[in-house]
């Protein structure tokens, strides 16, 4: 007796250092798997914001407008007509030339004139519609510069040299001369964030995409979340278990592994080409995202209710409450917080796919802000989709920094989630 | 409890109906008018036609024009699926409609099409800058990419004539052509789906193909036959399918310089810091070249309106007078600067006469 357990004791001293070692070596594959995905997500981050970290400022370059009332060919200022029709491209120009006056010859100055945005002139005419004191007077203003213009402005200073592959030399000199009476200077892009799409990268921005993220967004909520809690209480609470339960629960398990394409094929048969809902519009894409967030919304509300332990629907029913009572009156608030945190998941989810709104129209140039659900909309996702595949190259810093703001959303939403959790969840 | 339960789903049924009805209902009347022109189609097209709609939205009252951009034949599809609001008003198209779209067109009532060329863009074989820049032929192109070649010399003895063919045996530039370097055979190109493809296969390939006179015979004995060799890519890894966006393929070029790209004009005119254009024919792919119809590979870009819809969408016609001036589409207009390769100043002014009077295309010759 006393001899065999000798010799487990001695097997075991022997094996220890073995599995001591193993028990490290599983440890260090855990560590080398963590770092893999962290230097992953590191790698991402720092090329994305490499990239883009530039596109939040802009180049402006400051022009000495005189609001010349023969230029612009106006003689009334009150009357609209002409103020519409005036030639304030004229006003640009004549600001450019009396800036550089050694310029001659029709290609140079149309090379010259390439320098400043044509954004330009809407922002004078906007001025001069705003305060009609100034037809006649001179202003320093700032404008934005061309897109070229700015990619080079930017590459200036980088460690591969300037980027001069759409700028001409001469466009070179007269950026340096503007530098030197310091007139050219980065300013920070609010546009960015106001705007909607434009083929001019310089004024191109995000913020018609994140209204009808918001837009799309509500319509999502407003259909998926009801739907779902009252989907999710009624099999939890109510239905009786049968086959027909079984089947809608392994269908709504299904749902959610469907590829998120597929979703957009039924927006588009069913939402579009039978209730003939218009297409682009933030009601199809919300539509659709809500059936594509439903058993998402479904799966946590349920896992939620279950949570809720039975004693205290035993205890509301032992006092003499109905179901719907205790339904309404004590699993729903206990299990709220669990199903917040699904639908924001969810939500953040729905902000960022792009696979079905494909279907239904919503990857479009649309520059005006959407003002209603029923005005065409795009998305942010999709406005990054649009940007990735731009030829110019000032798009890659906006795609960049598309990303950027969307990533910022989605880790608010999630934190959100996080912190709802953590401060509502109850434990048992 | 049974009895309960019943109520409760009955009353959740009921309310979910209701919400999705009132949504429909809501939007259903308010599909019946639009005050935006709606434009779908050609991906090629889509950077120019929204520089026009931004500047049309800008200068005018009326709205900007919504783009989709859902390729050429996506674009037709859509187009083509009948008369009212619901339906776009403008289809783009890097190609010439074809005459089963516009068949299908005609049945589905759209009976009155505006045809108008916009232009032109180049097709480029690029490659980076860090290597020699390759000078090609259209032939050249062909036996290198196509899926089956006329038999090369080394392998003729083994056949009793000299007209066979043989699955694409190159596997460098050098065996495609001496002249050519001693570098493995590698073009990124954009998958069937795209118009590019198509007008790469058409203008390069075929181009080459009609230069081996036996297969020019070909076309007129056997057209089908012709076609599917003309048009065949090679799929045994020398053609890589790179996806439809151009700037993927100027990055993956950039770090891989022994492999070449294929691509628009625009993107090489934009990125020419990191890629060079090959010269194919002995010519440059320049602004100028492609416009005088030197440099070989090149398509013609187009849009279709919808004559029904005029006066019906507001806007239209001011979106064609736009498109049609000389500051747009014009020989410096702003639509060059962008990268399109604009039509003669003759061709502009009698094809911008036809489009004002909002002439329908007859059909014929498509």
């Amino acid at each position: 007796m006393s001899n065999s357990s000798k010799g487990t004791t001695e097997l075991i001293r022997k094996t220890l250092a073995k599995r001591y070692r193993a028990e490290k070596r599983f440890r260090l594959y855990g560590v080398i798997a963590i770092l893999f995905g962290v230097s992953c997500v590191a790698t991402l981050f720092v090329d994305i914001i490499g990239k883009g970290h530039g596109a939040f400022r802009q180049t402006y370059i400051q022009l000495h407008v005189n609001y010349d009332a023969d230029i612009l060919g106006v003689s009334d200022i009150n009357d609209s007509q002409q103020v519409a029709l005036a030639d304030f491209s004229g006003l640009v120009k004549k600001s450019l030339r009396t800036k550089f006056t050694d310029v001659s010859g029709r290609r140079e100055k149309r090379e010259l004139y390439k320098i400043v945005s044509n954004s330009a002139e809407y922002e004078l005419a906007d001025r001069l519609k705003a305060s009609h004191s100034l037809l006649g007077q001179s202003e320093k203003i700032w404008v934005l510069a061309d897109d070229d213009i700015d990619t080079y402005f930017k590459s200036l200073n980088s460690s591969d040299g300037p980027f001069i592959g759409r700028t001409s030399e001469k466009q070179q000199q007269w950026i340096q001369s503007l530098i030197d009476d310091g007139q050219i200077e980065l300013r920070f892009n609010s546009g960015f964030f106001k705007t909607g799409d434009s083929r001019e990268p310089e004024q191109a921005g995000i913020g018609g995409a994140i209204v009808g993220s918001l837009f799309t967004l509500f319509i999502t909520l407003a259909l998926a979340f009801p739907i779902g809690v009252a989907a999710a209480v009624y099999l939890e609470e109510f239905a009786p278990k049968n086959r027909w339960t079984d089947f809608i629960e392994v269908n709504i398990n299904n749902l959610a592994a469907v590829p998120s394409i597929i979703f957009g094929l039924l927006g588009l048969a069913i939402f579009i080409n039978f209730f003939h809902v218009p297409r682009s519009v933030p009601i199809i894409g919300g539509l659709v995202l809500a059936v594509m967030t439903l058993p998402t919304i479904i799966i946590s509300s349920r896992a939620a209710i279950k949570s809720v332990p039975p004693s205290i629907r035993e205890a509301g029913i032992g006092i003499g409450a109905s179901p719907v009572q205790v339904v309404l009156h004590h699993v729903l608030p206990l299990a709220l917080p669990g199903m917040l945190t699904g639908t924001i998941i969810g939500m953040a989810q729905a902000l960022g796919e792009t696979a079905p709104l494909l279907m239904i129209g919503m990857v479009a140039f649309i520059v005006d802000v959407p003002g209603g659900f029923t005005d065409p909309a795009t998305v942010l996702p999709v406005q990054i989709f649009l940007w990735a595949d731009s030829p110019e190259r000032a798009f890659v810093e906006k795609t960049s920094a598309a990303i950027m703001v969307l990533l910022a959303f989605l880790i608010t939403m999630n934190t959100v989630a996080v912190v709802l959790r953590k401060r509502l969840e109850r434990r048992w | 409890m049974k009895k309960l339960s019943t109520t409760a789903s009955h009353i959740k049924v009921a309310a979910i109906g209701c919400g999705i009805a009132m949504t429909l209902a809501s939007t259903q009347a308010l599909s019946a008018s639009r005050d935006y022109i709606s434009i779908v189609g050609s991906s090629t097209v889509y950077p120019f036609a929204t520089v026009v709609a931004e500047r049309f939205g800008k200068t005018t009252p009326n709205p900007t024009p919504k783009i989709e951009s859902t390729g050429s034949g996506g674009g037709m599809k859509l187009f083509c699926s009948g008369v009212g609001t619901s339906h776009p008003d403008i289809t783009n198209a890097s190609r010439r409609m074809k005459k089963s779209e516009f068949e299908k067109c005609q049945k589905a009532g759209v009976t009155d099409i505006v045809e108008v060329l916009i232009g032109f863009d180049g097709i480029v074989l690029a490659n980076s800058v860090k290597t020699k820049q390759m000078s090609l032929t259209r032939k050249d192109i062909f036996l290198a990419l196509a899926k089956s070649v006329p038999a090369p010399k080394s392998m003729q003895d083994q056949f009793t004539t000299s007209q066979t063919l043989v699955a694409n045996p190159y596997k460098t530039w050098k065996d495609v052509n001496p002249a050519l370097p001693d570098v493995k055979i590698e073009v990124l190109g954009p998958p069937p789906t795209s118009g590019t493809r198509d007008a790469f296969a058409e203008l390069a390939l075929e181009g080459g193909c009609k230069k081996i006179k036996w297969i020019k015979a070909m076309k007129k004995q056997d057209k089908k036959a012709y076609k599917a060799l003309c048009h065949t890519i090679r799929e045994d890894g020398h053609y890589v399918e790179a996806g439809e966006n151009d700037n993927l393929i100027v990055q993956k070029l950039d770090a891989n310089p022994d492999a070449l790209g294929v691509f628009g004009f625009s993107f090489l005119d934009q990125n020419a810091d990191k890629v060079q254009g090959s010269l194919i024919e002995g010519q440059v792919p320049t602004f100028d070249t492609i416009a005088d119809k030197s440099y070989p590979i090149s398509r013609p870009l187009y849009f279709y309106v919808k004559k029904a819809h005029v006066g019906v969408v507001p806007g239209i016609e001011g979106y064609l007078s736009e498109f049609t001036s000389e500051k747009a589409w014009g020989g410096e207009g702003y639509l060059a600067e962008k990268g399109m390769i604009p039509l003669s100043a003759d061709v502009r002014k009698a094809s911008g006469a036809d489009i004002k009077a909002l002439k329908p295309m007859s059909g014929e010759g498509l």
